[in-house]
């Protein structure tokens, strides 16, 4: 095995480029190294001017997703030694502004996040703050797999949708709209609905499964959208045709 | 970060500006799980042709035996064998991925516990299998 | 932006419904009324059989539905190709016109065809 590796990095400088432009960095090939130590490595020892994001460094804070060779991934999970002899090509995560280097705008998603009331929705007359809620495991298992996800965002830069169409709630979102939707806890699905069940929400989506692919936690967002699909029509069609009963 | 930089689209130099990538008319090419993807969708074309020829070709019958002959020798001729073969494929593509990605929208709970997404993909091949053999039998068995 | 849209889930469950339907007859009935038969693969079936067939009125009631659905089914997931393959959604509403319009007629000459 060789010693180095060459990392391509996209560097922009918004102050003085007009568009991004590669350079290239040879860091060492280590065993147990992954690309974002190689990043490391390089602002630390060869060009302190590299701007990434980054944080736990073990999958969980969603904060280092950056394309690498072409691929949405989390850099801190993405060993360099799969792609020896290299060279690794790291650009910033696709289908979002770039402010500078890798470092992406993700105000888009932070908007319509909350949009969709990702927390529990009751509509207790008389909310008390000290009650316990008691759920099973089969009720748990419903949302479970939902309630993985890290906010990486890799699923809205592999969706080909949101690329073309920037209205587009995206997969995450829908996900986390699910997560709660499916909870036993909750109550707020109908609240949801005028959000997911619009031409922006699900109906947007035409089901290609990439977001599903890009996924580092398993959660399925391609799934969780196409069971919601059948979940928005009829609720919809109920609510247009029985307006007192349905909400 | 200040308002007017997170609202800038400029990717002028000199200007603090978000750059944005141009999106491009041929991204479905640039991965083959993409081409998979638009060939699927591209099946629906191929379904809505088969509406047609089946309209024409019952039209054919309705007119008589020698307007059946005739459509049969036309739909005998090498470009519509060609169309239809093609057609054949893309129907074909569409069936298939359609009852792989049926169990995604489609959850079946049995005492509680979900059916495993294989399960109920074979329940529909298994249905397809069904109908295309009643099919077959109408029209190649019963004489 | 909050409102929900009720002609997109009524599209979506045509859509849905035209593609099942279609998957589950469209390939069998293509391979032999537009393959085998044409092509002498198996002797096509006689004329009299045909309009025997015809004059069933299960028959024209499941193909008179497969036709329907399955125009549908191309309305929703063409008009939404050239969405995304060919960016067209400033062109939405009269690409929405054209492919439901078409579907429309195309059900329209079904129904003459087969129930008249």
């Amino acid at each position: 095995m060789a010693d180095t590796i060459t990392l391509q990095v996209a560097r922009y400088r918004p102050e003085s480029d007009s568009a991004p432009r590669m350079q290239e960095y040879v860091v060492p090939l280590r065993a147990d190294w992954a690309v974002l130590d190689g990043l490391n490595y390089v602002k630390d020892r060869l060009d302190g001017s590299l701007s990434f994001r980054w944080s736990c460094r073990m999958g969980i804070c969603g904060s280092c997703g950056m394309t690498v060779n072409g691929e949405p991934a989390l850099t801190c999970g993405t060993f360099l030694v799969d792609y020896a002899p290299g060279p690794v090509r790291v650009e910033p995560l696709g289908n979002f502004p770039v402010i500078r280097d890798l470092v992406i705008e993700i105000d888009d998603f932070l908007r319509k996040l909350p949009k969709v009331k990702p927390w529990l929705v009751r509509e207790d007359e008389h909310p008390f703050a000290d009650v316990e809620f008691l759920q099973t495991p089969a009720e748990l298992e419903a949302y479970r797999q939902y309630s993985m996800c890290i906010n990486c965002m890799l699923c809205y830069a592999a969706c080909p949708v949101y690329a073309i169409e920037p209205d587009f709630l995206g997969p995450a979102a829908i996900a986390l709209a699910q997560r709660y939707n499916l909870d036993s806890r909750d109550q707020g699905a109908h609240q949801r609905l005028d959000v997911l069940a619009t031409a922006e929400g699900v109906w947007a989506c035409t089901y290609v499964g990439e977001c599903t692919s890009a996924c580092p936690k398993g959660v399925d967002p391609a799934g969780a959208i196409q069971r919601y699909k059948l979940t928005a029509a009829t609720q919809t069609l109920r609510s247009l045709l029985l307006p007192r009963g349905a909400r | 970060m200040s308002k007017l930089a997170s609202e800038s689209t400029t990717s002028e130099p000199g200007r603090a500006g978000r750059y944005r990538a141009p999106a491009s008319r041929m991204w479905w090419l640039r991965r083959r799980s993409y081409v998979l993807f638009v060939l699927r969708e591209l099946s629906s074309l191929f379904v809505a042709w088969f509406v047609v020829y089946l309209l024409l070709l019952i039209s054919a019958v309705r007119g008589g035996s020698d307007s059946y002959r005739e459509f049969l020798a036309l739909s005998g001729q090498p470009w519509m064998l060609a169309l239809n073969l093609v057609a054949l494929a893309f129907v074909l593509l569409h069936a298939i991925t359609w009852f792989n990605l049926a169990p995604q929208a489609i959850v079946v709970q049995i005492g509680g516990r979900r059916l495993p997404a294989p399960v109920v993909a074979a329940a529909h091949f298994a249905a397809w299998a069904v109908l295309s053999a009643i099919i077959a039998w109408i029209l190649v068995g019963a004489r | 932006m909050t409102k929900r849209s009720s002609s997109e889930a009524a599209a979506w469950l045509l859509f849905s419904a035209g593609g099942m339907a279609s998957a589950l007859m469209v390939p069998m009935l293509l391979l032999l009324l537009g393959v085998v038969f044409p092509a002498g693969l198996l002797v096509p079936p006689e004329h009299a059989d045909l309009l025997a067939l015809l004059d069933n009125p299960l028959v024209r009631g499941v193909l008179l539905v497969l036709c329907v659905l399955s125009l549908l089914h191309w309305a929703h997931r063409f008009r939404y190709t050239l969405f995304d393959g060919l960016q067209l959604t400033r062109l939405r509403t009269p690409i929405n016109l054209l492919c439901y319009a078409a579907a429309a007629a195309g059900s329209a000459w079904a129904a003459i065809i087969l129930l008249g």
